[in-house]
C-alpha cells in the first residue's frame, strides 16, 4: 500500500480537506469522496469527455487528473454551475431542443461548451464542432446540441451587444 | 479502468527529478500534465511505484524568444502554444498544428515536453520539432547535452533519452523571412490521433520553392523525413510534375504499417494527397504573412 496524502481542494466554493490515495483521479474524488455524482465516469481514459469539470477556470479531464495534482486548486463541477445559474441559458437551450437525450454526457458538454462560448463569443458551427469533438454522445443528440450551442452563442452576443451604453 | 496504487513526489528542481529517477530506476515515471501517462495506467499497461510530479519545475516553464531561437519550456502545456503569439509570429507550424492535438480540455494540461518524451510515432509535436529543425535540451540534474530532434526519435516509442534524464526545453532557429510551414493531418475524429499527417516546411519566392522539408507521422515508427519527395520538389521545382514525382517517391520511403482502419496501401496514397494539400498550402500567396 501507498502513503494517503492530504489534500486541500475548493469545489464549488467549499474548501474540503481529504487524506487519499495518490492514484485516485479528480473524477473518483468529486464522486466518492465528496458525493457529487453531477460529474460523469465514461470511458475513464480521456476519450469520451463524460468527466469534463472546471479546475482553475479551465476545463478539464477528471479521469486524466489525478486529485492531489488538484491540491490547492479551484474546481467547479455541474453542480455549482447549476446552483450559481452561470450557465442557466445553456441548460434551457438544451432542453428546447432536446439535446439532452439520456443525459449521461450532458454535465461535460454543458461545461465544454461554456468554455468555448466564453473564449470566443463569435464561434460558428464548424468551430463548435470542432471544440465539443472531444465529448461523447452516445444517443447521437450532436446536431441537436450544436444548435443549442448555437443558439446561446447567438443569444450571450445580443445580450452583450445591448448591455452597450 | 483504475490505475494500480503508486507513491507521489513533488519535485521543484531538474536535479531533484533526476535524483529520484536514479533512485527508483525504471520503478519511477515523471507526470507533468499526465494526459498520456493517466490513461496507460488506468489500463494497467505499466504500474510504477513511484511518480514524480514536475510541473512546478519553474526552469522548464515559459515560451521565449532570445538568441535567435524560439525556446519553448518542456512544461509549456499544448494551449500555451496554441496562443502563444510568439509562437504564431516565428513559428507558425506549431500554432498551425496545435489544434490538432486531442481536444481543449486535453490540451489544457498536456505538456509539449512530455509529447517528445513518450514519443508516439502518430502525434504532431515530434513531427513539427523535426520539420522546424529544433533541438532538445536534456538534463540529468548537473550535465545537459543538446539533442538534435531528428536525432532523438530512435524507433516506436524509443528516444535518445538516458534513464535519469529529462527534457527540459526544445530550441527553434528563428526561420528566415522566406520559410514558410504548412500543417495538415487525417484523422477519424477531430483531435485523435492522426491516420496520416504531415508537417512542411520550405522556402517560398516568388512561386520558387527552396530547401524543402516534409516530415511525416502516424506511417512509422518514428517522424518520417521524405528525402526522396524533397529532393523531387528542392531547388524550385514544385510544379504540378515534379509534385507527381515527390509523391511517386513517397512509395519508396514510407513504409507505413496498416491497422484496424486503414491498410498500409491507403495510408500511402493519403500521405500522397496531403503532400499535394500541403504543398497547395505552402505555395499559396497569400497562405501566411
Amino acid at each position: 500500500m501507498t502513503d494517503r496524502i492530504l489534500v486541500n481542494i475548493t469545489v464549488n466554493g467549499m474548501v474540503y480537506e481529504r487524506w487519499i490515495e495518490p492514484r485516485l483521479h479528480l473524477g473518483d474524488f468529486l464522486r466518492e469522496e465528496l458525493g457529487l455524482k453531477g460529474t460523469h465516469l465514461g470511458c475513464e481514459h480521456g476519450v469520451c469527455g463524460a468527466c469534463t469539470v472546471v479546475v482553475d477556470d479551465e476545463i478539464v479531464r477528471s479521469c486524466l487528473t489525478l486529485a492531489v495534482q488538484a491540491d490547492g486548486a479551484m474546481v467547479e463541477t455541474i453542480e455549482g454551475k447549476s446552483e450559481s445559474g452561470a450557465i442557466r441559458d445553456l441548460q434551457d437551450a438544451f432542453l428546447e431542443r432536446n439535446a439532452l437525450q439520456c443525459g449521461f454526457c450532458t454535465a461535460g458538454l454543458l461545461l465544454t461548451a461554456d468554455a468555448l462560448l466564453q473564449a470566443e463569443p463569435e464561434a460558428d458551427r464548424a468551430r463548435i464542432r470542432e471544440h465539443i469533438s472531444g465529448n461523447y454522445c452516445r444517443c447521437t443528440g450532436y446536431h441537436a446540441v450544436v444548435d443549442a450551442i448555437e443558439a446561446v452563442g447567438e443569444c450571450r452576443r445580443a445580450g452583450a451587444r445591448g448591455a452597450q451604453p | 479502468m483504475k490505475a494500480p496504487p503508486f507513491a507521489y513526489r513533488r519535485v521543484d528542481s531538474v536535479a531533484a527529478a533526476a535524483a529520484l529517477l536514479r533512485e527508483h530506476g525504471d520503478e519511477a515515471r515523471l507526470i507533468a500534465g499526465g494526459q498520456t501517462l493517466l490513461a496507460t495506467l488506468g489500463m494497467r499497461l505499466s504500474e510504477p511505484s513511484l511518480l514524480i510530479d514536475i510541473r512546478g519545475i519553474a526552469e522548464m516553464q515559459g515560451i521565449a524568444v532570445a538568441d535567435g531561437h524560439l525556446r519553448i519550456g518542456a512544461l509549456a502545456r499544448h494551449v500555451d502554444v496554441e496562443r502563444s503569439a510568439l509562437v504564431a509570429r516565428h513559428l507558425p507550424l506549431l500554432s498551425l498544428a496545435a489544434p490538432h492535438i486531442a481536444h481543449a480540455a486535453i490540451r489544457n494540461r498536456g505538456t509539449f515536453g512530455g509529447s517528445i518524451a513518450f514519443a508516439d510515432p502518430a502525434a504532431e509535436w515530434p513531427a513539427c520539432t523535426v520539420a522546424a529543425d529544433g533541438a532538445l535540451t536534456l538534463s540529468d540534474g548537473t550535465r545537459s547535452r543538446t539533442v538534435a530532434a531528428a536525432d532523438f526519435f530512435l524507433g516506436l516509442y524509443q528516444t535518445a533519452l538516458r534513464p535519469d534524464e529529462l527534457i527540459t526545453a526544445v530550441q527553434f532557429p528563428l526561420p528566415g523571412p522566406q520559410r514558410r510551414f504548412a500543417f495538415t493531418e487525417l484523422a477519424r475524429r477531430h483531435g485523435d490521433y492522426a491516420t496520416v499527417g504531415l508537417a512542411l516546411a520550405g522556402d517560398v519566392t516568388d512561386g520558387r520553392l527552396d530547401d524543402p522539408r516534409i516530415v511525416y507521422f502516424g506511417v512509422g515508427g518514428t517522424p518520417v523525413r521524405a528525402r526522396a519527395a524533397e529532393a523531387a520538389l528542392a531547388a524550385g521545382r514544385a510544379e504540378p510534375a515534379a509534385l507527381d514525382r515527390a509523391v511517386a517517391e513517397l512509395g519508396g520511403e514510407l513504409a507505413p504499417a496498416g491497422d484496424l482502419y486503414a491498410a498500409a496501401a491507403t495510408k500511402l496514397h493519403l500521405a500522397g494527397v496531403l503532400l499535394r494539400r500541403g504543398i497547395q498550402s505552402l505555395m499559396a500567396e497569400d497562405a501566411q504573412s
